[in-house]
């Protein structure tokens, strides 16, 4: 098989020299696919920023990794799985999880956090909603199967229905993992004659072609592609984390890779190319755990739980001691060359040679044509929508909607608290684990809005980055680096490479507005089934630092207390309100543009937020996000505690409620000046809107136009009762087994 | 007062109860190597949670083979202190040090959440320190936590004051609300919840102490 393009041939004749042969075109055409060499993406990808003080290692490496002070830093990254995930749920959204993972550790990082950004096609869809459900009950289950036996918590991400996705879901996994910067390791074959050491599982032929399978569209015929799918063992992956982590303080290893996508084949010819080194392996050595493999099918496995590791010559034995004490196979394959190629044996016969960089770093580079306006279908132009006859409905309607209701009956199912570093798990603005040794916590933020990116890409991808810096300052923290999973269709096809192109321009913008370089990331192309791609998703995961101490959390916690919006009401219009989760779910129509974003604005609100809460005046904080003010004010309610909320406002009632004006942020607080003087000293406006008080939400408008009119009513229900709509709302929708 | 967490392969909770011990309330806490046959000096045990072995074939039921487990009954026969956290329990049902089985929650689905047990006795080195029928909070995190034993051995249970913790909320299905037991010689006790994950103020409960400190008080009186 072989899916490299005439051109493509013509250019590996030109670097060999000769015809390769079948072996040597498999691995190049796992090498060269869009999942492993990013040709489609690789030029724009370069306009990202990528450094700062902090920042230890770019992208390029397994992960990114940053400097979080007194000789600790963090290793992180999110990877997709979203073609796998499809054919194979379960297993799918495993393996997911467990090649992410082993990007952290093998940069010598032990994992401490795993967030995901999943997404599905509607699960009450009259025609997909069964298999939708399906598939999300396979994808959490695959999550949590893998996530709780390997032992790290999965404390945060998001889960979003749309219609887009039915046909192709996304499955984006985001890790962390913690280390001294003296425990830095990097996929580099260093040293001439060292042992190259083969650890972990043994090689099967599972998941051959699992690579270039990741950089096609889906047809009829995908379902075929299940052997093409991995399958996961996070019982083995515990064990290689711990071996690893425990050979590479024996000063014996001097790098070390996983064997992910392209297998075996990857992990060679980068970490070859890394050095600028050869390396030269012999099949025959590989554990094999079926009879009768190719080299070509060797060379390709995706099989899991495997690294390839380079050793000091001479200390092989110290190597071998930790894995044979863990019960793991490791056996040296061949060892590091001085001639720069990766040259592959087969019980002594040359099957393969190729030069190393050639292979690794020269991939085709595209640059797509993509000279015209982003593809989108929805209208620019707002219709008429008559005045909402029952605002409160609207509210419970919202709650109950598939994207804003409570994921518990997810995250129940994941290992949330297991290494006793969870200050903040699921269902907060942003999860936040400590670092036991420091001092310091770390803030995660995993977001993607694919309807605001179908309005406009840029736009779209912009307001992503603030929403993810929003929710870590309104933690407390302050956002450092960024990971990006650009999760789009067929770069082939102009108008959808023009999305792509101004999505990574409009990270680009805000990224570096707002100090997070990107230390990383992962491009899934091709994401389209029968000809229909998904809306362009780009996902940022970004990470921020705070003190470690105990959170602000989203309820009010008190009654009598300043209920206030730091940032403002916000502005909106017509146009702007038609990427709201108010159209979607009350008015069923999309339309205009995302949100308008003030970036100084919005940072100066930041801020401000992080001022309020270091000093210690907000009892409870809450990013204003999809939804609107409403659901913000709805899901602060909690444990009978609710507010009396008067807006101040000229807005129509649906666009005051629900309008998802950036910049904006509820606090209560029993000092509401002091938060005014903070939000007075970097010259943001902090709204008085209400108190809190028990048992009910209230909202009504204080018109300033007309004094003396009476104010009207438009939000009026018990705590009690928004709390269950918003709680059981996924759980009814999947009617779950009952518990006797 | 010395605790040995024990380490089976895919043992994922052992650093927890490691800290609890040593970074929450000060005592000194040692890793034991499974294949190790003996517990050093250590005056208590922890078999802590994870997924010992995978979980290959049933929940515990390999790592009942492992060469520490000889040292452990040995250990618990001689009245040494044992406490099995989650897959500890699942280990300590499956050696026969405790009567029972934990089978797949009823709803089929893992579990991870607080839950509130009332603790049923403190007539065990466990729940000394506790008042009678006090309410803790701790988590559960696990997809087999259903106990289940026959009729006589429950109502045995019940009479002999072997039910150590009995569920609020039952998350699992456990038969009688059953979240911990302990030994007739009530020196080993097996719990799901997990009271290393409430042993640090910071994250959100304390409530899990007293199953450690009780045990530090028991040992405290023996050697007096």
């Amino acid at each position: 098989m072989s899916d490299l393009a005439p051109s493509e041939l013509a250019k590996v004749q030109a670097i060999l020299g000769r015809e390769p042969n079948q072996t040597e075109t498999g691995i190049f055409t796992v090498m060269w696919s869009e999942h492993c060499s990013y040709k489609s993406s690789r030029l724009h990808l370069k306009k990202l920023p990528t450094r700062s003080n902090r920042v230890l290692v770019g992208p390029g490496e397994n992960a990114g990794i940053i400097d979080i002070g007194q000789g600790y830093a963090i290793a992180f990254k999110i990877e997709s799985h979203n073609h796998p995930s499809f054919i194979e749920p379960f297993q799918g959204a495993a393996t997911g999880v467990g090649g992410i993972l082993r990007d952290i550790f093998s940069m010598g990082a032990r994992p401490i956090a795993v967030l995901d950004a999943i997404r599905f096609g509607p699960l009450d869809d009259p025609k997909s909603g069964d298999r939708n459900r399906r598939i999300l009950e396979g994808v959490v289950e695959g999550i949590a199967h893998y996530g709780n036996c390997f032992g790290v918590p999965t404390i945060g991400g998001e889960t979003v229905f749309e219609r887009c996705y039915n046909g192709n879901p996304l499955v984006n996994v985001f890790a962390l993992g913690v280390f001294r910067h003296d425990e830095i390791f990097f996929g580099r074959a260093s040293g001439i004659g060292n042992p190259v050491i083969y650890v972990g599982a043994k090689t099967g032929r599972d998941g051959i072609h699992g690579a270039s399978m990741a950089s096609a569209e889906f047809t009829e015929e995908s379902k075929q592609k299940r052997p093409n799918v991995q399958v996961g063992d996070p019982f083995m992956e515990k064990l290689l984390l711990e071996a690893c982590l425990e050979a590479m303080h024996t000063g014996a290893v001097v790098g070390i890779q996983d064997m992910g996508a392209a297998g075996l084949t990857c992990s060679t010819c980068e970490m070859g190319s890394r050095a600028g080194t050869g390396v030269e392996i012999d099949l025959a050595r590989v554990p094999q755990r079926e009879s009768g493999m190719t080299p070509y099918e060797i060379m390709l496995s995706e099989s899991q739980e495997r690294m390839l590791l380079v050793a000091e010559k001479g200390r092989e034995e110290e190597v071998f001691a930790v894995f044979h004490k863990w019960g793991l196979d490791a056996v040296t394959i061949g060892e590091v060359t001085g001639d720069g190629k990766l040259r592959v044996k087969n019980h002594g016969v040359v099957v393969a040679e190729i030069p190393n960089r050639e292979l690794a770093d020269e991939a085709p580079l595209y640059d797509r044509p993509h000279g015209m306006a982003p593809y989108r279908d929805a209208p620019m132009e707002a219709p008429e929508f008559p005045r909402s006859r029952d605002l409160n409905a609207d509210l419970l309607a919202l709650l109950a909607s598939g994207d804003l209701c409570s994921k518990r009956w997810i995250w129940q199912q994941y290992d949330q608290s297991v290494r006793t570093n969870t200050l903040q798990g699921p269902g907060g603005d942003a999860a936040i684990v400590r670092i036991k040794e420091t001092g310091t916590s770390v803030a995660m933020s995993v977001d993607g809005n694919g309807r605001y990116c179908s309005l406009s890409p840029r736009e779209g991808a912009r307001l992503l980055v603030a929403e993810c810096c929003r929710n870590l300052s309104a933690v407390g923290a302050l956002p450092v680096a960024a990971t990006n999973n650009l999760n789009f269709g067929n770069p082939e096809r102009p108008e959808i490479m023009a999305q792509l192109v101004e999505a990574i321009e409009g990270i680009a913008e805000a990224c570096s507005h707002f100090e997070t370089p990107i230390t990383g990331g992962n491009v899934s192309l091709y994401n389209e089934t029968l000809g229909e791609a998904i809306w362009p998703t780009p996902v940022m995961g970004i990470v921020g630092l705070l003190k470690t101490a105990p959170p602000v959390t989203i309820p009010f916690k008190d009654e009598g207390r300043t209920v206030m919006l730091l940032g403002g009401l916000g502005s909106v219009d017509a146009t702007r309100f038609g990427g709201t989760q108010y159209a979607k779910v009350v008015l069923n129509e999309m339309w205009g543009l995302p949100p308008a974003l003030d970036m100084d604005y919005e940072k100066r609100v930041h801020t401000a937020v992080r001022e309020v809460i270091a000093q210690g005046l907000a009892e409870s904080s809450h990013d204003v996000g999809d939804g609107g003010l409403a659901v913000a004010l709805a899901e602060s309610c909690a444990e009978g505690m609710g507010a009396s909320i008067a807006l101040d406002t000229g807005l129509r009632p649906e666009f005051a409620l629900f309008h998802e004006g950036p910049s904006r942020i509820l606090i209560s607080t029993s000092e509401p000046e002091a938060v005014e003087k903070i939000a007075r000293e970097n010259k943001v406006e902090c709204v008085r809107l209400g108190v809190t008080m028990k048992e009910r939400l209230q909202i009504s408008n204080a018109p300033v136009t007309e004094p003396g009119t009476p104010p009207e009513t438009w939000i009026d229900c018990r705590v009690e009762r928004l709390r269950e709509v918003w709680e059981n709302a996924l759980e009814n929708r999947l009617s779950p087994v009952p518990v006797a | 007062m010395r605790f040995g967490v024990v380490v089976f392969p895919g043992s994922n909770c052992d650093h927890d109860a490691w800290y609890a011990v040593s970074g929450n309330l000060g005592h000194r806490a040692e890793f034991i190597w499974h294949d190790s046959t003996s517990l050093g000096n250590a005056d208590a045990v922890i078999l802590p949670g994870g997924f010992s072995y995978g979980d290959y074939l049933r929940c515990g039921a390999i790592a009942k083979f492992s060469p520490v487990m000889g040292a452990v009954k040995k250990f618990a026969q001689d009245g040494g202190l044992v406490l099995g956290i989650c897959n500890g329990f699942q280990i300590l049902v499956e050696s026969g040090l405790l009567p029972g089985a934990l089978l797949r929650n009823r709803n089929l689905r893992f579990v991870c959440r607080p839950v509130t047990i009332r603790l049923e006795t403190t007539n065990t080195p466990f729940t000394c320190a506790a008042n009678p029928g006090q309410l803790i909070k701790v988590p559960v995190a696990h997809g087999e936590g259903c106990y289940f034993a026959d009729p006589r051995t429950l109502d045995a249970l019940k009479a002999e004051d072997r039910v150590v913790a009995r569920y609020l909320d039952n998350p699992n299905g456990s038969l009688r609300d059953i979240a911990g037991i302990c030994s007739e010689g009530r020196n080993v006790m097996g719990m799901m919840p997990h009271p290393e994950r409430a042993s640090d103020p910071l994250l959100g409960s304390t409530d899990g102490r007293i199953i450690l400190e009780s045990m530090v008080r028991s040992m405290v009186a023996a050697h007096a």
